[in-house]
């Protein structure tokens, strides 16, 4: 252990939540910091879900939707007979870059400078929105376009570019939705989808300066309004900021996909582009994308091919911007890519599948979970990056059922990693909790069969309660009132079935 | 064949006439049913709530009462893919590897009970006789982790008397999760609403399916709500003959099988 004088400290980030505090050598990875961007909610999972599951109107929204994408998605996978082999691809291809990620990364950077564009790391959220806003502030412009990005939403950028007086456009149409409905975003691949068209136009009408009055809810309308309001800003715009699908290390190319060829405005027409990047978004070789490029399209939007597929490698003179910069931004993924379990989650192509098939966001949506990363992939990922005590009920916010782990496209096994999380999260108590003091006396009497008949007796004076009735009582002490309050409990009946069979079959086993 | 008979802490404890029927129709096919005195749990709530390392003993007091076991049968999905999936990892992350391979051992051995009747003895007929309509869930751990597929569906269809109707939207979780239904009963409570709304509209009298844990969860909703379908386990039915018919609501524990 080395002693770090004390004025060579002054930038470190804060140390996370759980951090080792003591000696001067920092061990440990950092985790997002708190305070800037979007992966902390200020309210439990279980108190957010209440107030969504009372919206009806959100219900009726979700589970329109979510079946509708998930019929989509069936019916184009079930066409690919070497589904199972491709999603095997996904995975190892992942796993391959994953184990080496800085290599890959320092490639990345190589490929990049050579063909003219910029690299710059940065560490975290407030790194990366300093980084492009000193970016912006160069051109001498105050207002940028964006391309749908769940990095720069993951960071706060809109925020920072707000404080620092430039506004940011977003061009993606649900983007533009939400963005103008002074709302966040509900889900990776569709943010308005708590939305519906009549809401949608109710928006337009009171947020877009020179609507048409006479706008009407059907689809067409819309998005043509919406096309007219975004080409303005397109035709002026002169920085583009946008997040990435892929990038690959040996060519230094970067991939968007979308489906509605904003993102190929701003990519193109702009004179400076700015690219936002998680670090874990990289693939090593062109080819790779062979897989992910079948993958992705057909487990997110339910299509064969994506409409639009954009690929760039720094700048090219007299075509499309001519400044370009790749801001790499880690903001936990290291951490998280030190714990063997959890690492998986950086597989994510933010397909958004198992939103889609998950019971819980299909009926809760994506506020709830706080982040802007929801549904399963979030309930894993959010508290990894943030560091699992700071989003303690996210891995909890699952029953397990393990829908999501059969759709995703590169098979992250999503329930396993929630257990874990879990575990983690017990495992940084450090005083007992009623829970912990109850699991810990269950564990001792099931890991002891005298103590299990005896606790097993016990449970069977539950019937005293309930006085001859078939079911007990609703209202019972917490925690049980959290199942009577809805569900019947039945009554134990006064002799197990293992003791009633010793009782019969005497001593044999 | 000479069966042990893992009942489950939860249908060991609440609802017994599950693990009687289990014993009831094993002995009817003609096999030898030994129960275990030591049995207790498979340490699937421990390790899904978070508490792995508390589970370690409990895997290992499986371990020890199933030893030297021919063949285990539970008449749990949830708890045979814990069995498979989960006993071994939290013994290994631990530090207890020859506890990990026995586990492992015995994990090859253990079976859900539609598993050991399609599968290893070879029966989709099983003798049973239930005169009743019935709708089948098929629980999310049968189905996406031991993936049992259609033999809870084919050894139902060779029930003489029974009427099947198909589920809508089977493959939706009922929202139970262990501990889930209690940490986020409100979520819990909105994907059972919708289960039950689909158990409805089927009009059957009776939803089954292979794991007491979901049905006491659909069975706790539908008796809230008087509805008069009820819950009865796959084994149940199946143990059920012209003889011995057990139509019992599982709120409402049978005194004999």
């Amino acid at each position: 252990m080395t002693t770090t004088p004390q004025d060579l400290r002054t930038d470190q980030t804060p140390l996370a939540p759980g951090a080792p505090r003591s000696g001067t050598t920092f061990l440990g990875l950092p985790t997002a910091p708190r305070g800037v961007g979007h992966l902390r909610g200020d309210r439990s999972f279980p108190d957010a879900a209440r107030d969504a599951l009372r919206d009806g109107q959100l219900r009726a929204n979700l589970g329109h939707a979510t079946q509708t994408i998930r019929g989509k998605r069936a019916r184009v996978v079930a066409e690919l007979p070497d589904w199972q082999q491709l999603r095997a691809a996904g995975s190892a291809l992942k796993t391959a870059t994953m184990a080496r990620l800085d290599e890959h990364l320092e490639e990345l950077e190589r490929q990049v400078t050579a063909r003219g564009g910029t690299v710059h790391w940065a560490r975290d959220a407030g790194e990366a929105n300093r980084i492009v806003t000193d970016l912006v502030r160069a051109t001498g412009s105050d207002e940028v376009v964006k391309v749908k990005s769940m990095a720069t939403q993951e960071i706060g950028l809109n925020e920072a570019l707000e404080a620092a007086g430039i506004t940011a456009h977003e061009t993606d149409l649900a983007e533009l939705i939400v963005q103008l409905g002074d709302d966040a975003p509900s889900h990776i691949l569709v943010p308005a989808i708590h939305k519906n068209r009549a809401e949608i136009r109710e928006i337009f009408l009171r947020t877009m300066p020179r609507v048409d009055a006479d706008l009407t809810d059907e689809p067409r309308r819309l998005a043509m309004a919406a096309r007219a309001h975004l080409r303005e800003r397109f035709l002026r715009a002169r920085v583009a900021i946008s997040g990435a699908n892929f990038a690959v290390a040996e060519t230094g190319t970067l991939a968007v996909v979308e489906s509605e060829g904003n993102g190929r405005m701003c990519l193109t027409l702009p004179e400076t582009l700015i690219t936002v990047m998680g670090i874990e978004k990289l693939v090593p070789t062109w080819r790779d994308l062979e897989v992910f490029l079948q993958l992705l399209p057909r487990s997110s939007t339910g299509e064969r091919m994506n409409p639009y597929t954009s690929t760039w490698a720094g700048v090219t003179p007299g075509d499309g911007p001519q400044d370009f910069h790749l801001v790499l931004v880690d903001n936990g993924r290291t951490a998280v890519l030190a714990d063997e379990v959890g690492r998986q989650a950086l597989h994510c192509i933010r397909c958004s599948a198992c939103l889609n098939v998950c019971p819980v966001y299909e009926r809760t949506g994506g506020h709830a979970y706080g982040s802007v990363y929801p549904g399963p992939i979030g309930a894993v990922l959010s508290p990894q990056l943030t560091g699992v005590e700071d989003n303690a009920s996210l891995p909890y916010a699952s029953s397990l059922c393990g829908a999501c782990y059969d759709v995703c496209p590169v098979a992250i096994d999503i329930p396993s990693i929630l257990v874990h999380l879990r575990a983690e999260h017990v495992e940084a108590q450090e005083r007992p909790t009623a829970e912990s003091v109850a699991f810990r006396a269950l564990a001792r009497a099931m890991s002891h069969p005298r103590l299990w008949r005896l606790a097993q007796r016990a449970a069977g004076l539950g019937r005293l309660v309930a006085r001859g009735r078939p079911t007990m009582p609703a209202a019972l002490p917490f925690p049980a009132s959290a199942w009577t309050r809805s569900r019947d409990l039945p009554t134990p009946p006064a002799e197990s079935f293992t003791a009633q069979w010793v009782r019969e079959h005497g001593g044999r086993s | 064949m000479r069966v042990a008979l893992f009942a489950t802490c939860l249908v060991d404890t609440v609802v017994p006439q599950v693990a009687r029927a289990t014993a009831a129709l094993l002995e009817r096919l003609g096999h030898e049913v030994v129960v275990p005195a030591g049995q207790a749990c498979c340490g699937q709530m421990h390790v899904n709530t978070g508490y792995r390392r508390e589970a370690v003993p409990i895997v290992a007091n499986h371990v020890r009462a199933f030893a030297g076991a021919e063949a285990v049968v539970a008449p749990s999905g949830s708890c045979v893919a814990s069995i498979h999936h989960q006993q071994a990892m939290v013994a290994r992350r631990a530090g207890e590897h020859a506890l990990a391979a026995d586990a492992e051992a015995l994990a090859e051995r253990t079976y859900e009970l539609s598993q050991f009747l399609v599968d290893v003895l070879g029966v989709t007929d099983v003798g049973a006789y239930y005169p009743h309509r019935v709708t089948y869930h098929p629980t999310c751990h049968s189905l996406r982790l031991l993936k049992v597929g259609d033999r809870p569906l084919r050894l139902l269809r060779a029930v003489r008397g029974l009427e099947l109707v198909e589920l809508p939207g089977a493959e939706s979780c009922c929202g139970f999760g262990g501990t889930f239904s209690v940490k986020n009963a409100d979520t819990s409570t909105a994907m059972l609403t919708d289960k039950m709304a689909n158990v409805l509209s089927t009009h059957a009298e009776v939803c089954t399916a292979g794991d007491s844990s979901c049905l006491m969860h659909i069975g706790g909703g539908l008796s809230r709500l008087r509805s008069g379908t009820r819950t009865v386990h796959l084994a149940e039915i199946l143990a059920s003959t012209e003889d011995a018919v057990t139509p019992h609501q599982t709120t409402r524990p049978a005194v004999t099988a």
